[in-house]
């Protein structure tokens, strides 16, 4: 059993209590507009190539047994069925403007590597984050690895955009410590204008889940021109009125991607802004009002 | 302007906007002595004699507001000089004066005074004249390749601090029980009976220097308030008065003769000799606590006497400079920064329970409120520490400016235990100077230099010949070309390293003897344990415990340069040795792709990969076993310790390119930090690299980390950095200290340093004034990793 994973990072303190490690899965159903990880997206490896940093050298033309680069009118591609990620491309450029995104752990790699942390979980209440892409594409991987992780006493969270089979998410959910709970959008046509996806499941999911779960954080990113409205909060104030849920985080967008998006080849969607801090200390008080406890960041 | 209160802001004011100077009147006082006396009296004498001259001679002051008095020189930030360790140039007075960085203004007229009277006399008679009369040419070689550095080459041994015997005894106790000493002499039966004589009688009269020191102290003090017309000062002036009638004669009775107490014994060591790390009280709010209680039952002070008392304390410690230096000497420690560290927290030395006090939490707001460079202040962790005292440390660290530093209490005790010290010693035990281990009070731990472990590969790779000063200066271990295997290249650099350490240590026995011989430090023995009962002086080997220091450098470029030939020439076989060699002769020019194999696609320390870090086990193992336990002239025993100073960027100064991708001249990596950039799995990464190393069997290892300030905001900022810490001393670290500013800060400070006058940074051991470092020092800062909270 393997799965794709494109960082595993050390020293997370954005994503659950303590310092944890965080295992990022490569993969995602949603194709959120504002997503910061775009290389996240696809469940396969990819080449990242940043275009600034190139010379048109062409030494990754000559490194690669596959000959899967070309380079044409001072522009450089790559035919990705021609590429086998040997990664001598990579080694080659002296100006490390190529890299993998995407690699295959076991279980076992993926135990090793977090396990080197430890010590730290222990002292700082901290532990282990699934998050991605989604995790909930590796539902059997998950599972067995959040088995692992509680055999050690580890402390486990799982981010989750909720798109997937609550079969699923009911398995993991024996071993999972927290959920981080993304919601995005309460009205559908939008979610699927903005997410490329109907949120009825992950409504759904989110009910079904605050039933068997009682440590659920809601995070809501919240992006100026889209969802930071009065109207929007309001609503997911009536929607998960009732539900097990105590905590909420609210993540401002930030276009630390946008350098992202022009590795991996995807169109950025320029028009997006951080809602001011007015405003999100609005959006803290109106949930803090009914109850919940909020944190503006992860 | 900072300062608890009116007076202690004025008297920071002063500290802190006085350019430093430099002051002939010691020098002019000795030189006389020595024209009269030398050769009258046996050594440790006349030593003695020359000290109690200057004590009773030298010029008093007692600056307006003052509470705790006693200055090195004249006044604040004048600093003496010592013709008898180093007698200076008119040049060297001419660069102190004019250099851009630790600048000593030098008057007209000293010039001509030292022209005139005391260069003639000290000449060819200082310690730095007979130690460069006395090396040997491949010692001379080695030296000026920058291999290793000279500790005593301007400076005396030192590196040792106070303990508790001050606050329990004066120094009429003392004289008594060293009078005792010498009636007890077998002078039938013991040979050394006479030597003996001469070292205690010097100490003796060591006792009674002091104590005229605060005798005329008392005497001035009432002479300016008999003048004050401000009753409340002239009050102030009849206290002091009556505090220098009690100590250094008698024992302190109150919390201010307590630290008056020390101060004085502060003032003798640092004007005996310019001691390297001045001197330091060591555990102080352990041995001030005490009286601190007794007059809070009684009444007669309270939490912000005391806090104002500690800042008068902490201004005079930064009122005194490092004693100026030259040459390489100031490139190994480029700091007007003089290492008086000051341990606080930690445990009970006398119960071993948890020593955290009310005055452990004064010191730390003293420490916050001054934020001077001086004194070096750090805490010791526990695992009996409350998270309270950690969490508030923390608080200031986080602010950036390197201070307190934290060091693990349980590991201190295991490495002094490891050297065969005993537990109720080691208890005593702490870190002084950047982060070396010792007894206090009982032992001489002395600093004899930095070692320069990456270029001993540098010579490996070219046969012994050194690239730098153009010489053949180590062994021929062969041509690296024809190294079959990593084994092969490892072998040759083990040998090349023995090599350069036989040099480096021959040289310190040569030295070691010629202290021994001509510059006993009476007063000092006085205050260390095993020096009275032996009858020997602690630059001899007088005390309890004798340790020399080697200091190695360079742990993390070393690491990633041996990796990058395992893991490219070896393993898998990317380029030869040949095309490296190459690469390394023309700085990487025209080699990029190697350059970039290296740099970005080589295991390397720092990153709890066990591929780079096996070997720096490899080379960490090798080298202190090729040092440690090695006995010295006087008796004592080396041991290693991994701190840079500023030595780092000196080495790199003298290198060309390293296998690892570092350009010709670049500083090298600083204590068991990872080399710069190196480290891109974070903080914990780093922190699992550098305990794989066994701290407990060194004398000490010092971990830089820098911080953004927006990784470490809020609480969830401290409790992390908490945690940090609490598990790095779980896994067995020694040091760790904090950075907290962020790049463009930095490089707006590099541009405008007139707007950054108060920015001060970590640097090594100690932290230092941005503006007072070196361009290239202050590159390597901003270079240093900024490990980011995501």
């Amino acid at each position: 059993m393997k799965a794709n994973i494109f960082n595993i990072q050390k020293f997370s303190i954005h994503d659950g209590p303590g310092i944890r490690t965080t295992v990022f899965f490569k993969g995602c159903p949603l194709r959120c507009l504002w997503c910061h990880n775009p290389e996240s997206q696809s469940p396969v490896k990819e080449i990242l190539y940043d275009k600034s940093k190139c010379t048109l050298c062409g030494n990754c033309i000559r490194a690669c047994e596959n000959k899967a680069i070309e380079m044409k009118d001072k522009t450089l591609t790559t035919n990705m069925d021609k590429c086998s990620f040997r990664g001598d491309c990579v080694l080659s450029c002296i100006n490390s403007a190529r890299e993998i995104a995407g690699k295959e752990y076991t279980l076992n790699e993926v135990m090793e590597e977090v396990l080197k942390d430890k010590v730290f979980y222990k002292n700082s209440k901290g532990g282990v984050t699934l998050s991605g892409g989604e995790p909930l594409i590796y539902a059997d991987f998950n599972e067995a690895l959040l088995k692992e992780l509680k055999k050690e006493n580890i402390h486990t969270a799982v981010d989750t955009c909720g798109y997937g089979d609550f079969k699923a998410i009911e398995r993991i959910s024996k071993y999972t410590d927290l959920f981080l709970y993304d919601l995005k959008l309460t009205d559908d046509e939008k979610h699927i204008l903005y997410t490329g996806v109907s949120n009825k499941i992950i409504l759904d999911n989110l009910l079904k889940l605050s039933k068997i779960h009682d440590n659920i954080n809601l995070r809501l990113p919240l992006i100026e021109g889209i969802n930071a409205d009065e109207n929007h909060i309001l609503e997911v104030l009536s929607l998960i009125k009732g539900m097990n849920i105590k905590k909420v985080n609210l993540l401002p967008y930030h276009d630390i991607g946008r350098h992202k998006y022009e590795k991996s080849g995807r169109p950025y969607a320029e028009d997006m802004e951080r809602p001011t801090d007015d405003k999100l200390n609005r959006f803290k008080e109106m949930f803090e009002n009914e109850g919940y406890m909020v944190k503006i960041g992860g | 302007m900072r300062g608890y209160t009116e007076r202690t802001k004025k008297l920071r004011e002063i500290s802190t906007t006085t350019q430093p100077s430099i002051s002939l009147e010691r020098a002019v006082l000795e030189t006389e002595f020595y024209e009269k006396y030398y050769g009258t009296v046996e050594t440790p004498v006349l030593r003695a004699l020359n000290f109690k001259n200057y004590m009773e001679k030298r010029k008093l002051y007692i600056g307006e507001g003052e509470l705790i008095v006693g200055e090195k020189s004249e006044g604040p930030q004048v600093a003496p000089t010592f013709p008898e360790l180093c007698c200076h140039t008119l040049e060297d007075m001419t660069v102190m004066n004019d250099r851009k960085y630790i600048s000593f203004k030098v008057k007209e007229e000293d010039k001509k005074v030292q022209e005139e009277k005391i260069i003639p006399y000290w000449e060819k008679r200082s310690m730095r004249h007979k130690i460069l009369e006395s090396m040997t040419q491949e010692w001379k070689d080695c030296y000026a390749a920058g291999m290793f550095t000279e500790f005593m080459e301007q400076r005396a041994p030192g590196h040792t601090v106070a303990d508790g015997k001050i606050y329990e005894k004066g120094f009429l106790d003392f004289k008594r029980e060293i009078e005792e000493e010498i009636g007890k002499l077998d002078f039938l039966n013991d040979p050394d009976a006479c030597d003996k004589k001469a070292q205690l009688e010097g100490m003796a009269i060591s006792c009674d220097a002091i104590i005229i020191y605060g005798k005329r102290y008392a005497q001035y003090a009432r002479e300016l308030a008999s003048k004050e017309t401000d009753p409340k000062r002239k009050e102030e002036l009849l206290w002091i008065a009556n505090n220098c009638d009690v100590v250094p004669a008698h024992k302190p009775q109150t919390l201010a003769q307590a630290l008056q107490m020390y101060w004085f014994v502060h003032i003798g060591v640092t004007t005996e000799l310019n001691t390297w790390d001045s001197f330091s009280p060591g555990r102080l709010d352990q041995y001030i606590y005490p009286f601190y209680k007794k007059e809070k039952e009684e009444g007669t002070i309270d939490y912000h006497k005391a806090r104002e008392l500690l800042e008068c304390l902490w201004i005079k410690f930064n009122n005194q400079p490092a004693p100026p230096k030259v040459g390489i000497t100031l490139k190994e420690s480029g700091t007007y920064t003089d290492f008086a560290n000051i341990n606080t927290g930690g445990i009970n030395p006398w119960t071993g329970e948890d020593g955290v006090n009310e005055i452990s939490y004064i010191i730390l707001d003293v420490m916050d409120e001054m934020k001077l460079l001086q004194p070096s202040s750090n805490v010791q962790i526990s695992v009996k520490t409350p998270d309270e005292f950690l969490k508030r440390a923390v608080e200031i660290s986080r602010k950036g400016w390197g201070q307190p530093a934290f060091y693990n209490t349980e590991e201190l005790i295991q490495e002094l235990l490891n050297a065969g010290k005993t537990l109720e010693d080691a208890r005593f035990g702490g870190a002084s100077g950047c982060v070396e281990t010792g007894c206090h009070g009982r032992e001489a731990y002395i600093l004899t230099g930095y070692l320069n472990v990456p270029k001993i590969l540098d010579l490996t790779l070219n046969n012994g010949f050194d690239r730098y000063t153009g010489k053949q200066i180590g062994l021929e271990t062969g041509n690296p070309e024809d190294f079959k295997s990593y084994e092969e290249l490892f072998h040759a650099f083990v040998n090349q390293l023995n090599y350069i350490i036989d040099v480096k240590i021959r040289g310190n026995n040569v030295i070691e003897k010629l202290f021994a011989q001509h510059m006993p430090s009476t007063f000092m023995s006085v205050l260390t344990d095993g020096c009275r009962e032996s009858g020997r002086d602690y630059n001899a080997g007088g005390a309890k415990y004798n340790t020399r220091y080697i200091q190695v450098v360079g742990i993390g470029t070393i690491t990633d340069c041996l990796s990058a030939i395992k893991y490219n020439v070896f393993d898998n076989k990317r380029f030869t040795m040949g095309e490296l060699l190459k690469a390394l002769k023309s700085n990487f020019e025209g080699y990029a792709h190697i350059r970039n194999l290296v740099l970005n696609h080589t295991p390397k320390y720092g990153n709890d990969d066990d591929y780079a870090d096996d070997i720096m086990l490899d080379v960490f193992t090798t080298v202190r076993d090729l040092i440690k336990g090695r006995r010295t002239v006087c008796g004592g025993t080396y041991q290693i310790d991994m701190l840079p100073t500023t030595c780092h960027v000196y080495f790199g100064s003298v290198m060309g390119a390293s296998p690892n991708g570092r350009l010709a001249g670049k500083p090298l990596s600083d204590g068991i930090s990872p080399e710069k950039g190196a480290d891109v799995k974070g903080p914990t990464a780093v922190i699992k690299s550098s305990s794989k190393m066994d701290h407990t069997s060194t004398g000490g290892t010092l971990l830089n980390q820098k911080f953004t300030p927006s990784s470490i905001r809020g609480q969830e900022g401290i409790d992390n950095v908490a945690s940090l810490i609490r598990s790095y001393f779980e896994l067995g670290g020694h040091h760790i200290q904090f950075n907290v500013i962020d790049r463009k800060t930095l490089l707006d400070a590099q541009k405008h340093p007139e707007e950054y006058k108060d920015l001060i940074v970590r640097v090594a051991g100690y932290s230092d004034h941005f503006n007072n470092l070196e361009k290239a020092l202050q590159d390597e800062i901003i270079e240093r990793t900024e490990q980011a909270f995501n």
